[in-house]
């Protein structure tokens, strides 16, 4: 009936996994969005520099994308390897 | 009485007061802002008080929804009949059913107050432009109590099913991480979708010309925001429906299926809210500057599509969880 120590230890892996990537998500979206929203603004008051604007604000997402990818990776670790 | 009635009673009454005490921060933080923005627009123009003061109503009525949901799902596990069969998993059901009606009425409710608060001043502002601002609103206000209606559908489902020839062990975990999935996970789209609505009933005060283009890309945009919601409740469903073999006394295959459901919960808040965020500027910038709509309808999509890139890993993550490990 006990539960033992490896099981406990394996049970933990998968809750870690699933807050890390659960938690993790929440920063990049949100930055993401703000992002967004800002070159939208600028689309609105200049709109020939749409591809420019466009390509700035992919390149800021992407950077702002990378702890969600940390999170992701984390948990997977924690999925398979550890 | 045996000890897993008691405990049942006990879930009942504690899954009841979760469900009316989150589902009640919402609806009320709404209408609060819903109300401030009907005293400033009156300040600001006192002849249209009649006006705002029934827009102000009905932008409250829709945000009171989501409360009232929660007020249901409440008296439905106040006053819910635990058998004498009880077992460890109606203990879970009382509980998620009333967390995941709770959390889920949150982003609704804050997020029906901003177009109902924007309608009001836009009434202020062009008077005659009150009963398409009205339009506009419930509109956008339906679309954000939409993840508040699938975190009561997910509640009704779990306290309505038969869970009782499942093995224990794991579906515990399952309905726990159902009722979380759902319940999380309609935060962020509410608010998000609640952000997009504000901006078109500004937008539609500003620029009464462009209304109808108003409309169409706050409801494009309301329905990405949307879309973690709708994961959330596929999570949901996937946990409340699928059989799982019994687990005996071990804990990591529960504790899998709980990650899942908290994985995708707290993972859809963070898209939904971002996602608000960009439809927000795009439709209030087309308001000011309605011939780069196309530019700002793309870069608003291409935007919101990265955005929910973190939203589509928890929702991988949740599914390994669930069908792999």
């Amino acid at each position: 009936m006990a539960i033992e120590g490896a099981d406990i230890i394996k049970a933990a892996g998968l809750l870690g996994a699933g807050l890390s990537m659960g938690l993790g998500a929440i920063g990049p979206g949100v930055g993401e969005g703000m992002a967004a929203a800002k070159a939208c603004e600028a689309i609105g008051r200049n709109p020939k520099e749409a591809g420019l604007l466009t390509r700035t604000m992919l390149v800021g997402q992407a950077v702002s994308e990378s702890t969600g990818i940390y999170s992701l990776v984390i948990a997977l670790l924690l999925l398979f390897v550890v | 009485m045996n000890d897993i009635t008691m405990w049942a009673e006990v879930a009942a009454f504690v899954g009841g007061g979760l469900a009316m005490g989150f589902g009640a921060i919402g609806a009320a933080v709404g209408e609060g802002y819903a109300a401030a923005s009907a005293n400033a627009a009156i300040s600001r123009n006192p002849e249209v008080s009649g006006e705002v003061f029934k827009t102000m109503l009905v932008g409250q009525a829709v945000a009171e929804s989501a409360a009232i949901f929660a007020l249901v799902v409440a008296m439905l596990l106040v006053f819910a009949n635990v058998g004498e069969n009880a077992s460890w998993m109606t203990v879970t059901v009382f509980l998620s059913s009333g967390l995941c009606m709770g959390l889920g009425a949150i982003g609704s409710g804050v997020g029906s107050g901003f177009p109902a608060g924007a309608a009001c001043e836009g009434t202020a502002r062009q008077p005659a432009m009150g009963g398409r601002l009205v339009t506009n609103m419930l509109i956008g206000s339906a679309v954000c109590q939409t993840p508040a209606i699938f975190a009561l559908v997910v509640s009704f489902i779990l306290m309505f099913t038969n869970f009782s020839d499942r093995p224990v062990n794991p579906t515990w975990a399952a309905i726990l991480g159902a009722g979380l999935a759902s319940g999380l996970g309609a935060i962020g789209s509410g608010l998000g979708g609640g952000l997009v609505a504000q901006a078109s009933c500004e937008g539609v005060a500003r620029k009464p010309e462009a209304a109808g283009t108003l409309t169409n890309v706050m409801l494009l945009g309301q329905a990405v925001t949307q879309t973690t919601a709708i994961y959330g409740m596929l999570v949901s469903f996937i946990l409340m429906f699928k059989a799982f073999d019994p687990a005996g006394t071990t804990l990591a295959p529960a504790m899998a299926l709980l990650s899942a459901g908290i994985c995708m919960g707290i993972g859809a808040i963070g898209p939904g809210v971002g996602e608000g965020f960009a439809a927000q500027s795009a439709v209030g910038w087309i308001a000011r500057n309605e011939n780069a709509t196309a530019e700002l309808t793309r870069t608003m999509l291409v935007g919101q599509a990265v955005a929910e890139s973190t939203g589509i890993y928890a929702l991988v993550v949740a599914l390994v969880l669930i069908f792999v490990v």
